[in-house]
């Protein structure tokens, strides 16, 4: 389901549709995280990549013009002379992978202390949410830099 | 107090972006050169002050884990350095006011981005700043807002994008194996599962990752056009800097601090930096264009460093970061050359160019300087990070890629001489009588870093004894 819907998100020729392909992968991956015992990571994929994340799509969507019937065609066209042998090509892929037989031991080994991912992520790492802060500070700042002159 | 190198280019960037007067705005350049000059003062000095053993006023605030040895030195310096000319010459390129303030605004960002990622102790911290750089990094090309700036951006973005998800993967599966994201225990843990196929496929995601974000052959796919379409100031950064320190030294840091090299590894390393010496230099030979000549053969230098960083000896790693800081050096001295003839001439079409040494002396004189430092020849800094370079390769048996190294760097003067004819040598080409140089905002930013060139070349025994033995200890 998700490789699906990862597929629809990125073929449609239609932004809203792809918008709505992108929400539905972020369900689809929170319940599997919520499968895989990670509820926290599960919350912050729902809340943040399949509902905050799509607003701001939406709103900057609805700022554009709609494409022309003949345009989308030709779009359709397109992606479809782009990506007419991907499945060809997944498909030798995959048969390759199932036919050869690994040569290393694929055991995954384990760590010598396990600690809590929440713990090495968050609660010690002052310099990252800072990193992460910044992030958002450049972000901000570029918006101002390449949107405020157009404006002008 | 190392943590005065972000938190005071950060403090810098928060004041000046609150709603201030003119007068305080006008400002802003003047503190940003003092706050980069200071940078590259105190690194300079380490080893007669140390100022990094002087208590952190900040720690009692905030919980840093930062370290600084002998390479985040040398990167330190570069940074300050290129970081310092990147905005002179933007003062003098980018119109003054609103457009400029934002350029500021993003460097600063980047700086503190680049000294976080020569600061940083573990992969995670590592990661995290190499996308402070990238994000600050896509904005800046794009600020020429031309068709072409814009899809460089985009091409450095979806590329950028790619290396960063390969990057996140070896470090969820470098964290399962060491339960930490410090490169300590990171280092344990991958000694002790040297054997284990998913350190190797977290290196092999990491190498190809990093090579990305270094713009090496065959990843090189965004660099020309990032380079040559963005603004003059963005050019110098991003050659000189930005892919060093997100790609090179992250790559030198974690192979040889981190992982410990394989023979895989290394053959890998050598072989793309190979390919990029020579990709890179024939590349450069057929460019008409003077920025999109320089990018190639930043590819073809980067390939350099790279190929030494797989030969492996201490005498070879010493070459690729000898070579990184001198590439840093000329590569930005060039690009400032080709501010100041765009500024002169509204272009850097080569075949537009000729006779232009006649007419502008400083740009003329510095470019030769830059050019022969590039090409390896004597006594400048160039020619002494080859020879180590390349008697390194010789001396561990790679005499195959000795000989590609010293070839590539014959190739190298080919091409730089064409663009000496092309440009600045000969005649003075009609409708050129007028041109004149840029002016002092350009010229002393270029008889600088000429002047770095030739010193570095000059006091190579001093330089070497005083920043480069240390990275032997470290390193290995």
């Amino acid at each position: 389901m998700l490789l699906m819907a990862i597929v629809w998100t990125v073929m449609t020729p239609r932004l809203l549709r792809s918008v709505v392909g992108l929400a539905a992968v972020s369900v689809i991956l929170s319940m599997i995280m919520f499968y895989m015992d990670s509820p926290l990571a599960a919350v912050f994929e729902l809340s943040v990549c399949a509902g905050l994340i799509p607003v701001i799509f939406f709103t900057t969507i609805s700022f554009t013009q709609r494409v022309g019937q003949e345009e989308l065609i030709e779009r359709k066209k397109i992606i479809f002379r782009q990506y007419v042998y991907l499945p060809i090509i997944l498909a030798v892929v995959a048969v390759v992978m199932l036919l050869s037989k690994p040569v290393v031991d694929f055991v995954f080994p384990t760590a010598p202390v396990v600690q809590d991912v929440r713990k090495v992520l968050w609660d010690d790492r002052h310099l990252d949410l800072l990193g992460q802060i910044i992030i958002i500070l450049a972000g901000a700042l570029g918006i101002v830099a390449l949107f405020k002159e157009t404006k002008k | 107090m190392p943590s005065l190198l972000i938190l005071l280019p950060l403090a810098v960037l928060v004041i000046f972006n609150l709603p201030l007067g003119m007068a305080m705005r006008r400002l802003y350049y003047w503190i940003v050169a003092t706050v980069l000059v200071a940078q590259g003062f105190f690194v300079a000095v380490t080893p007669f002050f140390d100022w990094k053993a002087l208590n952190d006023p900040l720690a009692m605030f905030f919980e840093y884990k930062l370290s600084i040895d002998a390479f985040s030195l040398i990167m330190l310096f570069i940074i300050a350095l290129v970081a310092s000319v990147s905005l002179q010459v933007a003062r003098y390129t980018i119109e003054p006011g609103r457009k400029t303030e934002g350029f500021i605004n993003l460097l600063l960002v980047t700086v503190i981005g680049m000294n976080a990622i020569v600061m940083a102790n573990g992969i995670f911290s590592l990661y995290v700043f190499v996308e402070v750089v990238a994000v600050s990094s896509f904005i800046l090309i794009a600020m020429n807002k031309s068709k072409f700036a814009m899809e460089g951006a985009f091409k450095y973005l979806i590329l950028s994008a790619v290396a960063s998800v390969m990057i996140l993967f070896a470090i969820a599966i470098l964290f399962f194996i060491s339960g930490d994201t410090s490169f300590s225990s990171v280092q344990s843990a991958a000694k002790v599962q040297a054997a284990s196929a998913y350190v190797k496929i977290a290196m092999m995601l990491l190498i190809a990752g990093l090579f990305i974000k270094s713009g090496i052959v065959p990843f090189h796919g965004w660099l020309p056009d990032a380079y040559t379409e963005s603004q003059a100031p963005v050019s110098v950064l991003l050659a000189g800097i930005v892919t060093k320190t997100v790609g090179v030294y992250a790559l030198i840091r974690l192979m040889y601090y981190v992982f410990g090299m394989s023979p895989a590894a290394q053959k890998i390393l050598m072989f793309a930096g190979a390919l990029s010496i020579v990709v890179g230099a024939l590349a450069a030979i057929t460019q008409k264009n003077f920025k999109k000549m320089l990018a190639y053969s930043s590819v073809s230098q980067m390939g350099y460093i790279i190929l030494a960083l797989g030969c492996g000896t201490t005498m070879a790693i010493i070459g690729a970061v000898f070579h990184l800081l001198n590439h840093a050096i000329f590569k930005s001295l060039l690009f400032v050359n080709s501010a100041s003839v765009e500024k002169s001439l509204g272009t850097v079409d080569m075949e537009k160019m000729g006779g232009l040494g006649q007419k502008m002396p400083v740009t003329g004189f510095t470019s030769v300087i830059a050019f022969l430092s590039t090409a390896g020849i004597p006594p400048l800094s160039g020619f002494w990070s080859k020879l180590i370079i390349i008697t390194a390769l010789w001396t561990a048996g790679n005499t195959g890629y000795a000989a590609l190294a010293l070839v590539s760097s014959i190739i190298t003067l080919g091409y730089f001489l064409s663009m000496q004819s092309m440009a600045f040598f000969g005649q003075v080409r009609n409708g050129l009588e007028d041109v004149k140089e840029s002016g002092m905002g350009l010229a002393i930013p270029q008889a600088i870093l000429a002047i770095v060139t030739i010193g570095i070349g000059l006091l190579f025994p001093v330089i070497y004894n005083l920043f480069l033995m240390p990275l032997g200890n470290i390193l290995r």
